[in-house]
């Protein structure tokens, strides 16, 4: 089997008004189908670069990206994206933000009644259907973010890119929601990648753990596989020496090896 | 001691009555008239809060009392300004009648403010609709905007008379002129705003669009539009405010009908009362003008509503 995404060789050098900044370099990386991987790494170590150019939002100085046996050239509804702010558009209700991705994609093929449903049905898969009539600066942020995601799930895209889609929120409602998005992942099958800086999160979501350097010119520092079956059950999981195990592998690449030369933000 | 009664009432009230914002005046009425008996007749019924109303109202009314009470003091002795008792009865003679016609250059008030809102309906208008597209464009497109920015700079603040001999030129008439002032006047802030918002679209929302592959017509309408309304009627807030103040002064030179004229005409007359009435109806009007768009700006926001 093939890879679904694959990365080769890519390099990143922004051009800013300072001079140009090499933010990624000789990034090598493969996604299989229905793998979940996340990015992990201190601040501006350009994991969110590397998340916006697998989205196509910009494009690579160098090296090439595949989605598909396809080269990524421009945003595409088969690779939705969760922001990490939700980017839910304010003067549309929760019902009506979701809907504006659905028509997109499948207003060609269907009627206006499935393309409702369609909408509706994703709201209901992140619990969200209550809130179908309400405005984003009505619910909370925990909720706003599962908007986010079901907006992105409603377009059954082929990859769900997820730019640490949870920093915002309290732990409780953070904890809650990585449950629900492991849920509706073992449902749906989906391909994830998702950009991230909590430990936890990675090892308790991921099957691979992709680690990176600091930048300028940041890269892979190391590809961290983590075994552990699912279903995953956080609570047994603190335990389990494995995860222990797998959590230190994390905390030792990037504290001890890798420790931010600066204070570490969060 | 009024808090003291305030806590006390509190305390063997019901939580009925604790939940009105009512609670402190009520407290504090009852602490002026009687202690014990006033905290058990106070009312259960949610009241409706008249301080806080009492607050908004009186201070204008004072403020406003205060200035007439000036205006008598000052012209108490005065033969040619007006008292403000003179001035009011001038003012129920003008409004009693304020839609007669005596030949072209002694018209009723009210068709001096109708004409003169009709110039400024046309005028901004007109600005409106060259502006809020120009401003879009300037937006959206860098080069346009390195092109019209230092045009824009040099005559915005061109005091709008000096506009209007380029519209008696050109229009060879005085109502277009007066009309060609105020478009010209009153299109810097739509331009400027519309631009501004524009410029200031979030990113996300634009990356939003490029993921989902909006087309253009939807990225237009459902992401641009409204994420610009609210400058845009910022912009056109001000606008609609420079329009009615230029309408005044363009029509003190240009005649014909219209409140800036009739203030010129009223001069002429020396009827200085008449001249009162006027600045009284400008400011009326221009404060209506104000609030109505105000508005239609918060019924179209989409973060406070």
């Amino acid at each position: 089997m093939t890879s679904f995404i694959e990365v080769q060789n890519v390099e990143m050098v922004f051009s800013t008004k300072k001079g140009r900044f090499h933010a990624l370099r000789e990034i090598d990386l493969k996604v299989e189908r229905g793998e979940f991987v996340t990015l992990i790494g201190h601040s501006g170590c350009g994991k969110s670069t590397l998340l916006n150019l697998v989205a196509g939002l910009t494009r690579p100085t160098g090296g090439v990206l595949l989605c598909d046996n396809r080269e990524i050239a421009a945003p595409g509804p088969e690779r939705a994206v969760v922001f990490q702010n939700h980017s839910l558009l304010p003067w549309l209700t929760c019902f009506e933000n979701v809907h504006l991705a659905v028509e997109r994609v499948f207003a060609a093929t269907e009627k206006k009644e499935q393309l409702r449903e369609r909408a509706q049905a994703a709201l209901e898969l992140v619990n969200m259907g209550h809130a179908a009539a309400k405005r984003p600066h009505e619910i909370s942020g925990g909720m706003k973010q599962r908007v986010g995601i079901a907006r992105a799930l409603a377009m059954e895209p082929k990859v769900l890119l997820l730019d640490e889609p949870f920093g915002a929120l309290d732990a409780l409602t953070r904890a809650h929601l990585q449950d629900e998005l492991l849920k509706i992942v073992a449902r749906t099958k989906s391909t994830v990648v998702m950009v991230t800086h909590d430990v936890d999160e990675a090892v308790l979501l991921s099957d691979r753990i992709v680690m990176m350097t600091n930048g300028p010119a940041a890269t892979i520092g190391e590809i961290l596989r983590v075994d552990l079956e699912r279903p995953r059950d956080r609570v047994g999981l603190v335990e389990d020496s494995r995860y222990t195990h797998f959590r230190k592998e994390v905390l030792d690449f990037l504290y001890t090896r890798h420790g931010h030369v600066e204070r570490v933000a969060a | 001691m009024v808090s003291a009664v305030f806590h006390s009432s509190l305390d063997t009230r019901s939580a009925e009555a604790r939940a009105p914002r009512v609670a402190p005046a009520l407290a504090v009425s009852a602490a002026n008239e009687s202690l014990a008996p006033a905290a058990d007749a106070a009312p259960a019924r949610p009241g409706y809060d008249w301080r806080a109303l009492t607050l908004k109202v009186v201070p204008p009314l004072v403020g406003m009392a205060l200035l007439i009470a000036i205006w008598a003091a000052l012209t108490r002795n005065s033969t040619n300004f007006p008292t403000p008792g003179a001035t009011f009865a001038e003012a129920v003679k003008v409004f009693s009648d304020p839609f007669y016609r005596n030949g072209p250059n002694d018209q009723g008030i009210g068709w001096n403010i109708l004409f003169s809102l009709y110039r400024v309906a046309i005028g901004f208008g007109l600005a409106a609709a060259v502006g809020i597209p120009l401003g879009f464009l300037i937006g959206r497109f860098e080069v346009i905007n390195h092109m019209t920015s230092p045009l824009i700079s040099l005559l915005r603040p061109v005091s709008p008379l000096a506009w209007l001999p380029i519209g008696l030129l050109v229009f060879k008439a005085a109502n277009p002129a007066a009309i060609w002032t105020i478009f010209i006047c009153s299109i810097w802030p739509m331009i400027i705003n519309t631009a501004v918002g524009v410029q200031r679209v979030p990113v996300d929302y634009l990356n939003v669009a490029r993921v989902l592959n909006l087309s253009e017509w939807k990225v237009i309408t459902r992401i641009l539009f409204p994420a610009v309304l609210p400058y845009m009627l910022t912009g056109v807030r001000l606008s609609v405010g420079t329009a009615w103040l230029v309408i005044v002064a363009a029509e003190m030179l240009t005649g014909g009908v219209g409140i800036g004229f009739w203030v010129w005409d009223e001069w002429n007359n020396l009827n200085v009362k008449h001249i009162l009435i006027a600045i009284l109806v400008i400011g009326v009007v221009g404060l209506v003008l104000e609030w109505t768009l105000i508005a239609i700006a918060k019924r179209f926001s989409y973060d406070d509503h």
